[in-house]
């Protein structure tokens, strides 16, 4: 097994991080407290190739993988994790999919000014009704003609408000229940299509939750990505892919959070020395970086196998279960050891510690990982 | 118009430097190495004229062993077309005279119109590559400038150099050698696409034999590194604020005699 990062991932990992450093690092407090979009940070990383890592550069992408991608987005997160969904939710659960189900023509539209960060894309599966039972879809689209008339209502859309593009699921023939489902990319400004309202959030506070409404919104068939009926199947595809991301989104969150606690740790005295020396601190910063480090490898290791074109949802379930309780409790412990600072604003790990619940919940709660995995295990 | 830049690569900002065993070298084990700030500066200026003309040239240039390969390879991946590695145990190090006659001699072969550098390395920081390279080539040199424009003929380029309350504007004729200063630009990350597209290009292996360069005795030499004796802990006095500052006070002027 290869642990060596190749010279072109070192270069991505280190530009990731520096760009982040410089340039997100400094802003993440203020977007997370006024719950504003950072549109002049998200465009630079249109411009760095960070929003179609995976893309071939035929179509607007970097030409890149798997690995790359997670190792910029670990850096991301760990400066800022709503810069992180947005650029997870871009590459994984946007471009990624058009790239694989779209036809050329749809690649040249839908995918080219995505990949390349010109536009930013979402995904809507989710509804009031349809959350870990993604089956349940209510969003109708019928047949009239060459078009289709698309009505429901998407909840809880990453980028939903800010998007050109939106792939929409909804259902396509309701007799064959979830192989009845159908996936549609609909532009932002179609008639029939909007955007009711964006959430107020515990953490990713930056990134726009948003409804999407669709009224009688009409979209022609070219518009229809993949196969009748083969939404669902496209749908949870796509989620493994996605799942390594957050896997990643995870890890970043609580390596940011890692790393305050360890300077806070040598700084901060207590009993005539710095708390660093107790060991009940060192043990708990132990047992942080520890866990940081197993997340991260089975983040890679999901990484690696998809870019082998080898199975990996298995992987990749075991990657975000496992980060995001990892980032759950690291941050909490990064809390900790920061004591009542860590409850204060001003020191950051307090975001972090928001941040990192949204992990064990979107692209499928830690319960749905764990019913994947074990359908894996036992063959069901 | 054909740009050759010179690098150099060297520890990370955030190294805390050793003095290695032999006391004439540092000690490089867990160094992390970067392209040193300046010549990025360099490659950036050298880029934007590039891309301001639509056309040419721009080729990056390092003295240095195996590793340094590395700098070259981020100078690629920033967008420099192609690189050119002089790596020979000949020049472990040179001086700054031996580098700057190796450099000289690929300008030589290379006949670019304008060479480009950062105004010292941020390594030992003699800042004399740029003007010893100028004389040896008896091309004209200005160094620490923050801003250039080179005329569309490329015959000329006029550039400003900063100093006290001001810029000095000079113009030189070209071929010549810049060096520059911090403020000059602000120097672009590589895309993901500038990196993976680095592989590609071509770096290009040099010996001191290919660069007719004969014996290589250095006209400066290291006798010895001594680390910065350790600071004694700063003092942090106690006590009621009037009483502190009139002790503050006592302090400066007689302990410390900075009063
Ligand atoms: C900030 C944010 C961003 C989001 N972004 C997107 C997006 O971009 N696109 C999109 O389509 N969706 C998005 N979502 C939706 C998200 O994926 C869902 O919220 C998530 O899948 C859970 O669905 P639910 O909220 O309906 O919870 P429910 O499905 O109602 O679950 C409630 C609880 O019951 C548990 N549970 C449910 N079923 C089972 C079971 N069979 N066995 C055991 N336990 C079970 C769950 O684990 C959970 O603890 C986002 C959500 C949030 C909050």
């Amino acid at each position: 097994m290869n642990l060596h990062l190749t010279d072109e991932q070192q270069m991505i990992q280190a530009m990731a991080r520096e760009f982040a450093g410089q340039h997100i690092k400094p802003i993440a407090a203020e977007i997370d407290r006024d719950a504003r979009f950072p549109h002049e940070t998200v465009k630079r990383m249109g411009e760095l190739g960070l929003l179609g890592i995976a893309v071939p550069e035929q179509w607007g992408g970097s030409g890149a993988d798997t690995v790359c991608y997670v190792l910029a987005l670990e850096e991301i997160a760990r400066a800022c994790a709503s810069h992180a969904v947005v650029m997870s939710v871009n590459n994984s659960l946007y471009c990624e999919p058009v790239l694989k189900y779209g036809t050329d023509a749809q690649r040249r539209r839908f995918l080219t000014p995505v990949a390349s960060g010109h536009a930013l894309g979402c995904f809507a599966l989710t509804e009031p009704e349809a959350g870990s039972d993604a089956r349940n879809q209510h969003t109708l689209a019928r047949r009239d003609g060459d078009d289709w008339v698309l009505t429901g209502r998407k909840l809880f859309i990453s980028t939903g408000r800010e998007a050109s593009f939106a792939l929409v699921f909804a259902q396509t023939d309701q007799a064959k229940a979830h192989r009845g489902i159908t996936a549609f990319v609909v532009e932002k400004g179609t008639r029939g299509f909007s955007v009711s309202r964006t959430e107020d959030k515990l953490g990713i506070r930056a990134s726009d939750t948003a409804e999407l409404v669709f009224e009688e919104c009409r979209v022609p068939d070219a518009h229809r990505l993949g196969p009748e009926g083969m939404g669902f199947k496209i749908a949870l595809s796509t989620l493994d892919g996605g799942r390594v991301g957050i896997a990643a989104q995870a890890v970043g969150i609580a390596a940011g959070a890692y790393e305050r606690a360890v300077a806070y740790a040598r700084e901060r005295k207590a009993f005539g020395v710095p708390i660093g020396e107790h060991q009940m601190v060192q043990w708990m910063l132990a047992d942080m970086t520890t866990a940081i480090d197993g997340a991260r490898l089975l983040t890679l290791r999901a990484a690696t196998l998809k870019d082998a074109g080898r199975p990996f949802t298995r992987e990749a379930a075991m990657a975000k279960l496992f980060a995001a309780e990892m980032a759950m409790k690291v941050t909490t412990d990064a809390v900790q050891v920061h004591g009542g600072y860590g409850f204060i604003k001003d020191y950051e790990v307090e975001r972090y510690f928001r941040d990192a619940k949204i992990t064990a919940i979107y692209e499928g709660t830690s319960q749905i990982q764990k019913l994947v995995i074990a359908r894996e295990v036992l063959g069901a | 118009m054909k740009i050759l830049v010179a690098i150099k690569q060297v520890p990370d900002t955030a190294t805390a430097v050793k003095v290695g065993s032999d006391s004439k070298q540092i000690d490089t084990t867990g160094i992390t190495w970067i392209v040193s700030p300046y010549d990025e500066f360099a490659v950036e200026e050298a880029l934007r004229i590039k891309e301001k003309r639509g056309q040419g040239e721009v080729v990056a240039v390092t003295v240095g062993p195996d590793r340094a390969k590395e700098a070259l390879r981020s100078t690629l991946a920033m967008g420099c077309d192609r690189a050119i590695h002089v790596n020979d145990a000949a020049l472990t190090g040179a001086d700054t005279l031996t580098t700057a006659r190796a450099l000289a001699a690929v300008v030589k072969q290379e006949a670019p119109q304008l060479v480009l550098t950062g105004r010292q390395a941020i390594d030992d920081d003699m800042g004399a590559v740029g003007a010893q390279l100028a004389e040896v080539l008896g091309w004209p040199c200005a160094s620490w400038i923050m801003e250039e424009t080179v005329d569309a003929d490329a015959k000329t380029v006029r550039v400003g150099r900063q100093v006290e309350g001001g810029l000095e504007i000079f113009e030189l004729p070209l071929p010549a050698v810049l060096s520059a200063q911090k403020g000059l630009n602000e120097p672009r990350y590589p895309t993901l696409k500038g990196i993976m597209g680095a592989k590609k290009k071509e770096i290009k292996d040099l010996k001191a034999a290919d660069l007719g360069l004969g014996a290589l005795t250095p006209e400066l030499s290291i006798t010895t590194l001594e680390a910065l004796p350790a600071r004694p802990p700063g003092r942090i006095i106690q006590g009621e604020t009037k009483d502190a500052v009139k002790e503050l006070v006592r302090a400066l002027r007689e302990d410390a005699k900075a009063i």
